[in-house]
C-alpha cells in the first residue's frame, strides 16, 4: 500500500538512508534529523517556555511510562501497555488541548493525561488491580480508560453532541472533545457510528489515531486498504495525516483540529503516523511478528531525539537544562512509584458498593453475607 | 380515571418526563417525525423540537453509546431500541459499557439511560421481530431490568424509571400496546421495583411478567370456573426481582408455575424456581413448574400460537402441578 512505507531490507552493500526518507506524506515540521521544515498549511509558534515545557513532558512521559513496565516486571502491576515511541503524538495533541476541552482516551494515553495535569495514580491503580479506574471525570475532563477496543469513541460522539446541544461552541474559546483510539479501532463498527454521529450532528469532535502500526501483531494490511485520515473523508469528516513522531507538527494539526470542533465548524480526524517500540502490553512478545530492521528504522525516528536537537541548536536548550530535566524526571518517577507500592488491596465490599445508585436488596443482601463469611475464615485462622 | 391504551400510556407519561426534567432526551430511529414505529412517541417531536427528540442514524450501537456520552454530559436520555431482535448489535455498549462505567468509576460517574425495547410475539410478525431478550439484561449486574403489562403501568413506571440514576432497560410487550385500561393520572402507581398480586387465591401461584400476565389472569379467571383458586403475580421488575410476594404466596399456595416467552433454557423462570426452592423448601407441595417458549428460535408466525405459553398450556400445568 502506498500510504504505509516499509523498512528498506537491508543488505551489506546498501548504506544507511536517512530516516527522513521513505516517508509518507504527511505533516511534518520536524524532521527525524532535527530539520525545521516549513508546511503550506500548518505552522507552529510558542513562546521559548511553552518550546522547553514540550521537551520536558516528552521525557517525563517516557520515564514515567518506563517505571510502568519495571513495575509490572517487578510484579507491582499486573500489566502495562506502553506507550514507547508515541509520546510526541499524545505530548503533541494533549498540550494543544485548552482547558474546557474533554478528553476521552482509550488505555495508553499516560502522556495525554500527563499534559492535562491530571493524577496519574488512576492509570497504575487500574493495572495493578487495586480498583478499575475510577476517577472523577467530569472534574478532570478526561474519562476513565476503555478497554474495549473503539467503545470510547461512540461516547466521545455523544458527549459532543450535548456540547453543541449545550450551546458551548461557535466563539475561538468553545468547548472541543477529542477521542484517542489507534489504528485497530478503525475496524470496529463503533469507530465508523462514531465518525457518522459526529458528521451528522456536526459534532465538536476530533478523533485523534495514533497510528501505531500494529494492533496487537496485525499491521495496517489487515486493518484497511485506505488509511483513516482518507476514510474520515467518505464519512463527510475532514482527515489530516501527521508525522506522530513530531511533537510540533501534531501540536499543529490537533490544534487547528480542535479549534475548527470549537468554532462550531464540525468534526474532523487527526491520523498521528508513528510507532508503538514496544510490545502491545507486558504480555506480549512483539519477536514473534516483527524484526529488529524495523525497530531500528523507526529507532531513527525517535521523537525526543529529533526534538532536543532542534532545541539545542534553537539555543532553547542546553545540556545543564537537558540534565535538569532528566533530575526532575527521575524524581517526578520516585514520587509515582513510591505511590503505587502504596496501594493497597480494596476492602470487599468495594465490590458490591458502586454497581447501582440504588443498591438493591439482593445486592446488599450478598455484600452482607460476603463480609460475614471472609470475618468467619479470619475467626477460623486465630483458632488454628 | 382516564381509559387509555399502553401506547397512549407510555406517550403520556413519556410527555410528562419531558415537561418535567430538562435534561431529559427521546432518541432513536424513527422517533420524531414518524413518532416511532408503534407511535409510542407521537407527537413529541412536534412540541418537544428535535433537540429533544432526536432521529437518530441507524445504529443501535451508536444510539446506546451517544447516550452514554450525553448522559456523561448532563442529560438523561431515553432511547428507544425499534425491535426487540435489533438490541444484539448494541450489545456491548449495554452490557459493557452502561453497565459497567458507574462501578468502574467507583460509584463517581451515574447513568441515567432508560432503553425502551418492545418485545416478545403474538402479532404476526417476521424473524427477530418477536424475541424476548430480557434474560440477557437481567443477568446483566449494573443494569435494571422491568417490564409493564398494563397501561397505568406503562405510564408510571416509564416516568419511575427515567426519574432514577440507574440505567433501566424497560421491555414494553407489544401485543399488549393496543390494549386499553384505566390510567390514574394523578396518584403515582405502586414503586417500580414491586411485584403485584393481581389476584388473590389458594391453590397455586401464577408468576407472569409484562405480555404474559394477561394469559395468566386469563387462566386464572377461567380456572376458577372449575373451582380452582389461583393467585396471579406480575413480577413487573425483573432485576431486582421482588421476592417477598412470591415467597409469601407460595408458603401460602405451596404450588408455583411461572410464565415467559422466552425460551425456558437459563431463563427467569429458572431462577424464580431456584429462589423459591432455596427459601419456601418446607412449604412447596410439588416442584415449580414453566410454562415458556420452547428452547428454539422464535419460529415462523404461523407457528407461535404453539409456541408461546397460552391459556391451555398454563391450565394443563396448573393440574400437573395439583395432581403431584
Amino acid at each position: 500500500m502506498g500510504d504505509t512505507p516499509r523498512p528498506a531490507k537491508k543488505t551489506a552493500k546498501s548504506r544507511p538512508k536517512p530516516a527522513s526518507a521513505n516517508e509518507p506524506e504527511f505533516v511534518q515540521l520536524l524532521t527525524p534529523e532535527g530539520q525545521r521544515v516549513k508546511h503550506p498549511d500548518y505552522d507552529i509558534s510558542l513562546t521559548d517556555d511553552e518550546y522547553r515545557g514540550l521537551y520536558r513532558d516528552l521525557v517525563i512521559t517516557r520515564e514515567l511510562d518506563a517505571q510502568g513496565t519495571a513495575l509490572q516486571r517487578q510484579g507491582q502491576l499486573g500489566l502495562w501497555p506502553s506507550l514507547l515511541g508515541q509520546e510526541a503524538a499524545q505530548v503533541g495533541s494533549g498540550r494543544a488541548l485548552k482547558p474546557q476541552d474533554t478528553v476521552f482516551p482509550a488505555y495508553r494515553e499516560l502522556g495525554v493525561q500527563w499534559c492535562r495535569g491530571i493524577d496519574l495514580i488512576s492509570s497504575f491503580a487500574l493495572f495493578r488491580g487495586t480498583d478499575l479506574g475510577g476517577r472523577d471525570v467530569a472534574a478532570d475532563r478526561f474519562n476513565m480508560y476503555a478497554i474495549v477496543i473503539a467503545s470510547q469513541t461512540l461516547h466521545a460522539a455523544g458527549y459532543a453532541m450535548g456540547v453543541a446541544m449545550d450551546g458551548a461552541v461557535g466563539t475561538e474559546d468553545g468547548e472541543a472533545v477529542v477521542v484517542y483510539h489507534g489504528d485497530g479501532a478503525t475496524s470496529e463498527g463503533d469507530f465508523n457510528e462514531a465518525l457518522i454521529w459526529a458528521g451528522v450532528f456536526n459534532s465538536p469532535l476530533v478523533l485523534f489515531c495514533q497510528n501505531n502500526q500494529y494492533a496487537i501483531s496485525e499491521t495496517n494490511a489487515r486493518q484497511f486498504r485506505l488509511p483513516p485520515y482518507r476514510r474520515a473523508e467518505g464519512f463527510g469528516v475532514p482527515g489530516v495525516l501527521v508525522d506522530g513522531n513530531d511533537v510540533l507538527a501534531t501540536y499543529a494539526v490537533t490544534q487547528s483540529a480542535l479549534d475548527r470542533a470549537r468554532r462550531g465548524e464540525g468534526p474532523s480526524l487527526v491520523e498521528a503516523y508513528t510507532y508503538r517500540m514496544q510490545p502491545h502490553t507486558t504480555s506480549d512478545d512483539a519477536t514473534r511478528y516483527r524484526d529488529e530492521a524495523e525497530l531500528d528504522f523507526w529507532r531513527a525516528k525517535d521523537p525526543i531525539v529529533r526534538y532536543r536537537k532542534w532545541l539545542a541548536a534553537e539555543g532553547l536548550g542546553d545540556e545543564s537544562y537537558f540534565a535538569e530535566v532528566d533530575t526532575e524526571a527521575g524524581e517526578q518517577v520516585r514520587a509515582l512509584r513510591a505511590r503505587v507500592m502504596a496501594l493497597t488491596d480494596p476492602e470487599i465490599t468495594e465490590m458490591f458498593d458502586n454497581v447501582y445508585a440504588e443498591m438493591p436488596p439482593g445486592i446488599a443482601a450478598q455484600r452482607a453475607e460476603a463480609v460475614e463469611f471472609q470475618a468467619s475464615l479470619e475467626e477460623g485462622s486465630d483458632v488454628r | 380515571m382516564t381509559t387509555m391504551s399502553m401506547i397512549k400510556g407510555l406517550n403520556e407519561g413519556l410527555r410528562r418526563v419531558l415537561e418535567d426534567e430538562p435534561k431529559s432526551l427521546v432518541m432513536g430511529e424513527d422517533v420524531g417525525r414518524l413518532g416511532g414505529v408503534f407511535r409510542v412517541t407521537d407527537g413529541l417531536q412536534k412540541d418537544f423540537g428535535s433537540d429533544r427528540i432526536i432521529d437518530t442514524p441507524l445504529a443501535e450501537s451508536g444510539i446506546i453509546g451517544t447516550a452514554i456520552g450525553l448522559a456523561l454530559r448532563g442529560y438523561r436520555p431515553i432511547c428507544e431500541i425499534q425491535f426487540d431482535g435489533f438490541v444484539y448489535p448494541a450489545f456491548d455498549q449495554l452490557v459493557s459499557q452502561l453497565a459497567k462505567i458507574p462501578n468502574r468509576s467507583g460509584g463517581r460517574v451515574r447513568l441515567p439511560v432508560v432503553v425502551r425495547i418492545p418485545y416478545g410475539g403474538g402479532i404476526g410478525a417476521i424473524e427477530h421481530h418477536s424475541e424476548s431478550p430480557e434474560a440477557y439484561f437481567a443477568h446483566t449486574a449494573g443494569l435494571k431490568v422491568v417490564t409493564c403489562s398494563n397501561p397505568n403501568d406503562a405510564y408510571w413506571m416509564i416516568q419511575q424509571a427515567a426519574a432514577g440514576d440507574d440505567p433501566v432497560i424497560f421491555f414494553e410487550p407489544k401485543r399488549r400496546y393496543h390494549s386499553k385500561g384505566e390510567v390514574d393520572t394523578e396518584r403515582a402507581g405502586l414503586d417500580l421495583y414491586r411485584a403485584r398480586t393481581l389476584r388473590e387465591g389458594r391453590t397455586a401461584t401464577l408468576i407472569a411478567y409484562g405480555p404474559t400476565v394477561d394469559v395468566a389472569a386469563n387462566a386464572a379467571a377461567a380456572a376458577a370456573e372449575e373451582g380452582l383458586d389461583l393467585e396471579v403475580i406480575d413480577l413487573r421488575s425483573l432485576s431486582p426481582i421482588d421476592w417477598e410476594p412470591l415467597f409469601a404466596s407460595v408458603r401460602k399456595t405451596g404450588r408455583a408455575v411461572v410464565i415467559h416467552e422466552a425460551p425456558g433454557n437459563i431463563g427467569v423462570g429458572a431462577e424464580v424456581a431456584a429462589r423459591i426452592s432455596e427459601e419456601c423448601f418446607y412449604s412447596l407441595e410439588s416442584p415449580v413448574l414453566r410454562v415458556t417458549g420452547y428452547d428454539v428460535p422464535y419460529p415462523a408466525s404461523r407457528l407461535e400460537d404453539e409456541y408461546l405459553p397460552n391459556l391451555d398450556r398454563v391450565l394443563d400445568a396448573v393440574d400437573r402441578s395439583l395432581e403431584y
